[in-house]
């Protein structure tokens, strides 16, 4: 191995009192690509904002970050300022945040290249093209002009991507660029990354959580838990040889086993006919409708008693607003049968008996959970309202029950949401929904916003808690692994319309449309093949 | 009763007497602005003195002891027939009163033997008198029958603070002054909350066209200008405190609409709030349970400002002369009562320093309370 670009020793990181990472030692040769892996929490993101000392002041740093033998932590700001962008650049996860609103691409990258190149206005136009050019990004001379706003999400890291190489740096960090992007949009970003880190001949330090990335795109991995580094490798024997604890509990946490069978005869629970949701663009002085958003338009369904219904799509494919419709949370029109009761156009009193049956759980555990009430007071709401005549003592005994069924400790009903991690919050956001007994449940990405390895067990939790009480599922979710252990019927969803419909097995083996072949491969190989526009359409 | 129903109700559910974490970061806020700690204290102080202003400055004593009988006069109006007079209201300050009371028993005064309204008969010249420790003992005695011999002069009827000039303390008018704008300000204070936090609520939880027509009317109605307004009805209808309080309270609800407002068209897209929809929960529970601890912070730390205002709008009605009934003791009227006669500067100047430091007493302690709930420096 040639001597490494850039070598990281013994970097502990402290906020106050508590350790961010401990001891941490890693290199980068020229041209290899490493990836951080771990888990919210483990101080990956810490580490790659350290080596450009881009911390808030409060974190103190000890250790050597050597980068072609220059110590970073003892640098001057002089000497920073001329690393930073030049030698080492960097990209983030939010695409929208990262750029600035107010500036033009043109002005964006124009910024970059005039600092640490000194290039005229022309010249650096003419580079901004080149780049542009280089990262995909069609048309780019009318892109020059663009606000952030007017790009989509995909387009948007491109642009990151472009400024991150305007000065062709021989060390790319990249944190999480994929993360916030739909799963065609990060294979087609990775993709992109890969071969220009290829024509470029550049490092790349990669930080992910996700096990399938790391797959595609690294050389070596290092696998790091609670701020440490617990096993470093490359990326094949790793993998398929894992030595330490973690990386195997890691390797084994994505969601795996199938849908319990469903009896055809079954009755249906939900039955949707011509459901739309057309939001109106409203323009002018008069505020006339010149125009509709559809973000559903016409969906027809139907659910039988104990089936997992897997609704998929990217984000702005109107799936969540097809979940909110069908409990009546947002106003629609088309015909709704749920339990044998007709319940469009039913007033907000009339709906009220019948929310005890249909339920849902949402995808933020942090936001879906009042922050002010207990636990007790959270899972209690719903039995105030729907049962009454229950005595303090029968409603908190029910608590109880939902708590256990949930696999939380009886305790946990006296303390506040924000004592509980993320996956725990998201088992009583579901213990919230069960304590009512409902037969209808709408999961509106229940685990999206969670770790891989609590996601597995709260798929086993949802697996669980349907055979014992014969629930009916409808689950929302971009995440094609995590629907494979759960869905018996499948819909792919794009800009509101539905483009595939049927039984999920046949589905994933046999995928009829072009969309449906494109996602899937994105979400379980990543890569790319060509559908008609897969980028989004721009809202203008 | 099963095992688990039984257990779960021998576990009762601890009430936490002391605050929450984030409460306390927010008192240990509180408490490091130092200014506004100790105005706080300051102010409680003055606020709970003035209180008990029947018991500093008052023209009857607070006990009196009678023949072996022991009375309450500060509380309980006895006739004069009790001490040998004919009135129907005792007036203890009566040479005659005050012999019998003396001769029979004792009298325990408070400090400062005037009441807000007690007409002091024997000042040395007319007009505006000037503090009594400002002249000499002879002056101040000078037109008691007895002059310096005279049991009734003594330090109890010194004038601290001057007359005004119709001969009344104005220390004690301070004193019971500073009682009812401080009422006041709190009472309007909570009413007008009240209103603004249901009425914005309504506008930011329905959203809409309630929003929006309800909107439009506040912007209405804020641009009627309301002192004008306030002194053509307080010259139709006879002013007194609770009318005024009603008059007043017309336009100052709307000081909380907007903010409150504010919080609740972003809190209703929570998804904690769809969450409680799901469950059927009703609209009312939906706003007070889940929604308006939300909008609590920006209620609370608006709180103290909106005192100050009511503070100062009753002081200007009253400077106007359109304020509380005659007679009644009021920093405003004071404050005229110095504007129409500068060669009595004691007026003027008592008027302006009480209201000058209560105003500055209010505004620090607004700004400690919107230190300590800002979310910066409590969530940190």
């Amino acid at each position: 191995m040639s001597a490494p670009l850039l070598s990281v020793r013994d970097l502990t990181i402290r906020f106050g009192a508590s350790e961010a990472t401990r001891n941490l030692s890693f290199d980068i040769a020229p041209g290899e690509t490493l990836a951080l892996v771990g888990e919210s929490g483990s101080g990956k993101s810490v580490t790659a904002l350290s080596v450009l000392q881009l911390l808030p002041p409060s974190a103190q740093l000890s250790g050597k970050i050597l980068f072609k033998n220059q110590d970073l932590l003892t640098a001057s700001p002089t000497e920073l300022r001329a690393v930073r962008g030049n030698d080492v650049s960097m990209i983030f996860q939010e695409p929208m945040s990262s750029l600035n609103p107010v500036h033009t691409v043109e002005r964006q990258i124009g910024e970059v290249l005039a600092i640490h190149q000194g290039l005229r206005p022309n010249a650096a136009r003419a580079r901004t093209l080149e780049l542009l050019d280089a990262v995909g990004i069609p048309d780019p001379k009318s892109r020059l002009s663009s606000y952030p706003h007017q790009l989509s999400g995909g387009q948007r890291q491109r642009v990151m991507i472009a400024m991150a190489l305007a000065n062709e740096p021989d060390l790319l960090i990249a944190d999480e660029p994929t993360t916030a992007l739909d799963v065609t949009v990060q294979a087609q970003v990775l993709t992109l990354l890969k071969s220009l880190q290829q024509r470029l001949g550049m490092a790349m330090l990669f930080i992910t959580h996700d096990l399938g990335i790391v797959r595609k795109i690294a050389d070596r991995v290092c696998v790091m838990t609670k701020g440490e580094i617990v096993e470093t490798g490359p990326v094949a024997p790793l993998f398929s040889n894992p030595q330490h604890a973690y990386t195997r509990h890691l390797l084994a946490a994505e969601p795996r086993g199938t849908p319990p069978a469903t009896d055809p005869a079954a009755p249906t629970i939900v039955d949707v006919a011509d459901l739309k949701v057309w939001f109106p663009i409203k323009r002018g002085l008069l505020r006339r409708t010149v125009g509709h958003i559809k973000a559903v338009d016409g969906i027809d369904l139907s659910i039988r008693r104990g089936e997992t219904l897997g609704v998929v799509g990217e984000s702005g494919s109107g799936k969540s607003t097809l979940g909110y419709a069908l409990l009546r949370l947002i106003p629609s029109e088309g015909r709704i049968v749920v339990l044998g009761n007709e319940i469009q156009g039913r007033s907000w009193k009339a709906m009220r008996p019948l929310r005890a049956d249909m339920q849902i759980v949402f995808q933020d555990p942090f936001g879906s959970l009042s922050p002010r009430l207990s636990v007790d007071r959270i899972i209690g709401e719903g039995l105030a309202v729907h049962m009454p005549k229950l005595t303090p003592a029968e409603r908190d005994g029910r608590v109880v029950k939902a708590l256990e069924e949930v696999g939380l400790p009886a305790e946990a009903r006296f303390r506040y949401p924000h004592e509980f991690s993320g996956g725990q919050r998201q088992r009583i956001a579901i213990a919230r929904a069960m304590v009512l007994e409902p037969k209808f449940v709408v999961l509106d990405e229940p685990t999206s916003a969670l770790d891989v390895s609590i996601q597995a067990q709260v798929v086993d939790l949802l697996r669980d808690l349907q055979q014992r009480h014969g629930l009916t599922y409808m689950f929302i979710s971009h995440d094609l692994k995590v629907v494979r252990a759960l869905a018996n019927q499948l819909i792919v969803m794009r800009n509101g319309k539905i483009v595939e419909h049927g039984p999920a097995a046949d589905i994933f083996a046999t995928p009829r449309s072009d969309y449906t072949s494109a996602l899937m491969a994105a979400a379980f190989d990543v890569a790319v093949i060509d559908a008609p526009s897969l980028d989004p359409p721009v809202a203008s | 009763m099963t095992d688990q129903m039984q257990q779960a109700a021998a576990i009762e559910a601890p009430r936490n007497p002391t605050l929450s974490p984030l409460n306390q970061r927010r008192w240990l806020n509180f408490k490091r602005n130092r200014r506004g700690w100790w105005s706080l204290w300051i102010f409680l102080a003055l606020f709970l003195a003035t209180l008990g202003s029947e018991f500093i400055a008052n023209d009857r004593p607070i006990l009196v002891s009678y023949k072996g009988e022991l009375l309450f006069p500060a509380f309980v109006d006895y006739p004069e027939s009790k001490f040998g007079g004919f009135l129907a209201v005792t007036n203890y300050r009566d040479e005659f009163i005050a012999s019998d009371i003396s001769a029979n028993g004792w009298a325990l005064w408070p400090p400062v033997h005037f009441s807000y309204q007690t007409i002091d008969t024997y000042l040395p010249y007319s007009g505006s008198v000037a503090p009594s420790w400002l002249m000499s003992w002879e002056e101040f005695c000078s037109r008691y029958p007895a002059q310096t011999a005279d049991p009734n002069c003594h330090m109890g009827n010194y004038h601290w603070l001057g007359t005004d000039d119709r001969g009344r303390d104005v220390l004690a008018r301070l004193l019971y002054g500073f009682r009812i704008s401080v009422l006041f300000g709190l009472t309007l204070t909570l009413f007008s909350s009240i209103i603004g936090v249901v009425a914005g609520a309504v506008q930011g939880y329905f959203g809409g066209w309630v929003d929006l027509l309800f909107q439009r009317f506040i912007e209405i109605w804020t641009s009627i200008p309301a002192l004008y307004l306030l002194l053509i009805i307080s010259s139709v209808i006879a002013p007194s405190f609770w009318v005024l309080l009603g008059i007043l309270l017309l336009f100052s609800w709307v000081a909380l609409v907007g903010i409150v407002r504010a919080e609740f068209l972003r809190g209703r897209n929570f998804e904690y709030i769809a969450a409680a929809r799901a469950l059927g929960v009703s609209n009312w529970t939906i706003m007070f349970r889940h929604l308006l601890p939300n909008a609590m912070v920006a209620t609370l730390t608006f709180m103290p400002f909106i005192l100050s205002g009511s503070v100062v709008t009753l002081t200007s009605l009253d400077l106007l002369g359109f304020g509380l009934p005659p007679g009644s003791p009021s920093l405003g009227e004071l404050l005229a009562q110095g504007k129409n006669d500068l060669q009595a500067p004691w007026l003027g100047l008592t008027g302006f320093f009480t209201i000058a430091i209560m105003m500055t007493l209010l505004v620090f302690i607004g700004e400690a309370v919107r230190d300590a709930f800002d979310p910066r420096k409590s969530m940190a």
